[in-house]
């Protein structure tokens, strides 16, 4: 069994809305995040997909603590994040990094691209500063950069060299685990795959473990070990990648794959399921499943259970996980840690 | 076949800037055909954007000029119109549907407000009509209780409708050619299946023939009829859908097709194409697709090759591929 480096438990955040000036006082909350639990095991990479505003942005930061949780527990290496005082928590950041969606908003223009890959370095006063020289040249070169490009300027890149940019920081402290928040769906389609095949590279020379966040289903399942599928901040299935596009489970999963255009004009004619309405808002989310007022399935189930009962997450064996009252599953209490690898 | 509706020939798209001249469009060669959706296909900065902006004549004066080329809309060249005859086309028989429905509605005014400009403007009816129009295009984008949300303001509407919105906007005036630039690319992916199954009822409804514009070749796959393959500002590759997927012969269409991945099939590695795309103010002379290329020769870098007609209804500008015919077919052959 593959151990695993990061557990995430309940994990809720609510961002409050505020009224008044002079009262200001607590009117409602944006449920960003509203109790997802997963692991993710070391090595791999776990794809986290869903629509905007179904939190997993929200998601990766929280586990960075880039945003302070509401409530739940994100375990790392065995350690509760949670509690941790900034202190405990800065060794802790050595060990996890992120890499943005934005290459044109994070990076600091005013920086030059070395001081900006240097800057984890000397955050964490890991080398004196000929060595730190050295290690910028050397993580340039590994991303597949010039390393005389140090004593430039962002504005100097495209895009796709600026995620390098990007990677290099991230890479610079040597950490275990890299969030990749839409990290290749800025940049055009030519450069994506350069970005893919740099990031896969690299985490099998650094045994790298990826929290990978996008949209894009082709771009997930090409990278990803497992997936994990997100709606309204909640998780509604989590299965290997191979399963989870052969057999999704989910009626909305269903509905994400069947929606994606596929490059191949011989399978237009496909059966599509095409789901109505809007993502409803994540201030006042529907009762039950929330999934219930865009699913076609919802008559499906007796009772009106869809309507008045949100579904947990149940497990299907195999380490498929489905939150949907049309899959009558034991719940997964313990949590997928005996998936097998993709 | 009969006569297409809209035929652009040598157009050339050019920004004189401190910099020197950016030719943002420089050999754009394609038709569009009655019912039918051509997709333009390329990446940021090949031109595509500015090529939709020339046909309508919308291209920023003073340093941007179209400074060559023709656009014939039902056998009359748009270039030579008088504005004010171009004001009678545009928005009323070629309509433009813009990437991001945010920013392309005011939203200081109501959505009924921005759909009755366009419909009394260009049919001269009074407002009561207008109205009347205007929730008929908004119902027939389906957007619910349009008679109510017509006096609704683009915040209260979300993405996807305010999509739908702009869509109908374009639609009130049935116009013969629609241009949809992006229509899909801020869109989520349940959404965009939406939209495109719209446009696609409206291609087939009304007969109308739509220019489609976008970087992602799954949507391409699903909605054209025809591709036109831009890099660098110029045409690169030109045929039916089928063939452009199938049997793509410029090396920059090839290269795009096997960098992404596709849905259901598990590649271990992606084949990206390196480098990156040129700057349009520093061209190399020749091809300017060359110094990514895997085929290139030199001669590549020595001349740029012409848009030459290698099949029915396939155009390719490649040296490679052009010394692969036996006999050349200048006849079909455009600059």
């Amino acid at each position: 069994m593959t151990d695993k480096l990061l557990e995430v438990k309940d994990l809720k955040k609510h961002f409050p809305i505020h009224r008044g000036i002079v009262f200001r006082r607590e009117v409602g909350a944006v449920k960003a995040v509203d109790g997802i639990s997963f692991d993710v095991l070391k090595g791999e990479t776990l794809g986290l997909v869903g629509e905007s505003g179904c939190g997993k942005s929200t998601t990766g930061r929280l586990i960075l603590r880039l945003i302070e949780p509401t409530s739940g527990s994100v375990r790392f290496g065995g350690t509760d994040l949670l509690p941790l005082k900034d202190r405990d928590m800065r060794p802790m950041r050595r060990r996890m990094q992120i890499v943005f969606q934005n290459p044109y908003g994070s990076l600091d223009p005013r920086m030059m691209v070395g001081d900006s890959i240097a800057e984890p370095l000397r955050v964490h006063k890991l080398m004196d500063g000929k060595q730190i020289q050295q290690r910028v040249k050397e993580l340039l070169e590994r991303v597949g950069m010039s390393p005389t490009y140090a004593n430039r300027y962002p504005h100097e890149f495209s895009g796709g060299q600026r995620q390098r940019i990007g990677i290099a920081r991230a890479l610079a402290i040597n950490p275990e685990f890299i969030v990749a928040d839409e990290p290749v769906s800025a940049l055009d389609v030519s450069v994506q795959a350069q970005v893919l095949n740099l990031l896969a590279d690299l985490q099998d020379e650094f045994k790298l473990t990826y929290l990978f966040i996008a949209h894009n289903l082709a771009t997930v399942q090409h990278i990803s070990d497992r997936v994990a599928v997100m709606y309204l901040g909640k998780m509604v299935e989590l299965a290997s990648s191979d399963r989870l596009y052969a057999e999704p489970k989910h009626p909305y999963t269903q509905a994400l794959l069947s929606a994606a255009p596929i490059a191949d004009p011989t399978q237009r004619k496909r059966d599509r399921m095409l789901l109505q309405g809007d993502l409803p808002s994540p201030v006042n989310p529907p009762s039950g499943c929330r999934f219930h007022t865009r699913c076609p399935l919802v008559n499906e189930v007796s009772n009106n259970l869809c309507k008045t009962e949100d579904p947990p997450l149940g497990d299907l064996g195999g380490g498929h996980l489905v939150a949907c009252h049309l899959h009558k599953v034991a719940p997964a209490s313990h949590l997928l840690a005996t998936v097998p690898r993709a | 076949m009969a006569e297409p509706l809209l035929k652009v020939s040598g157009l050339q798209t050019h920004f004189f800037t401190e910099e020197g001249v950016v030719k943002a469009v420089d050999g754009v060669d394609f038709e569009v055909h009655r019912g039918q959706v051509l997709g333009i296909v390329g990446e940021s900065g090949c031109g595509k954007s500015v090529t939709t902006l020339s046909i309508l004549r919308l291209v920023a004066a003073p340093q941007g000029r179209t400074v060559g080329g023709q656009i014939l809309f039902k056998g009359q060249d748009l270039l030579k119109l008088p504005e004010a005859q171009m004001r009678g086309i545009r928005g009323n028989r070629i309509a433009l549907i813009s990437q991001d429905p945010l920013t392309s509605l005011n939203p200081v005014l109501t959505v009924g407000e921005q759909i009755m400009e366009a419909i009394i403007l260009h049919q001269h009816v009074d407002r009561r009509t207008a109205r009347k129009k205007a929730i008929a295009a908004l119902e027939a984008v389906g957007i619910p209780s349009a008679a109510s949300r017509i006096d609704e303001y683009p915040h209260q509407f979300s993405g996807g409708m305010r999509q739908r919105v702009v869509i109908a906007m374009a639609l009130s005036c049935e116009p013969e050619l629609l241009i949809a630039d992006e229509p899909t690319t801020a869109l989520d992916v349940t959404i965009q299946a939406q939209i495109l199954a719209l446009m696609d009822d409206i291609r087939r409804q009304r007969e109308a023939a739509i220019i489609l514009i976008t970087h992602d070749l799954g949507v391409v796959a699903e909605m054209c009829d025809y591709v036109a393959v831009m890099y660098a500002g110029k045409v690169v590759e030109y045929s039916d859908v089928a063939t452009i997927f199938a049997n793509p012969k410029h090396p920059y269409t090839r290269g795009l097709l096997k960098s992404i991945p596709q849905l259901g099939e598990k590649k271990s590695r992606l084949v990206p194409i390196e480098g990156q795309p040129p700057s349009l103010a520093l061209l190399p002379p020749g091809c300017a697709f060359a110094p990514r290329c895997t085929e290139y020769t030199r001669k590549c870098s020595q001349q740029m090759p012409l848009l030459e007609q290698i099949d029915t209804n396939h155009m390719v500008r490649c040296w490679v591929t052009a010394g692969q015919q036996d006999t050349p077919a200048p006849a079909g052959a455009t600059r």
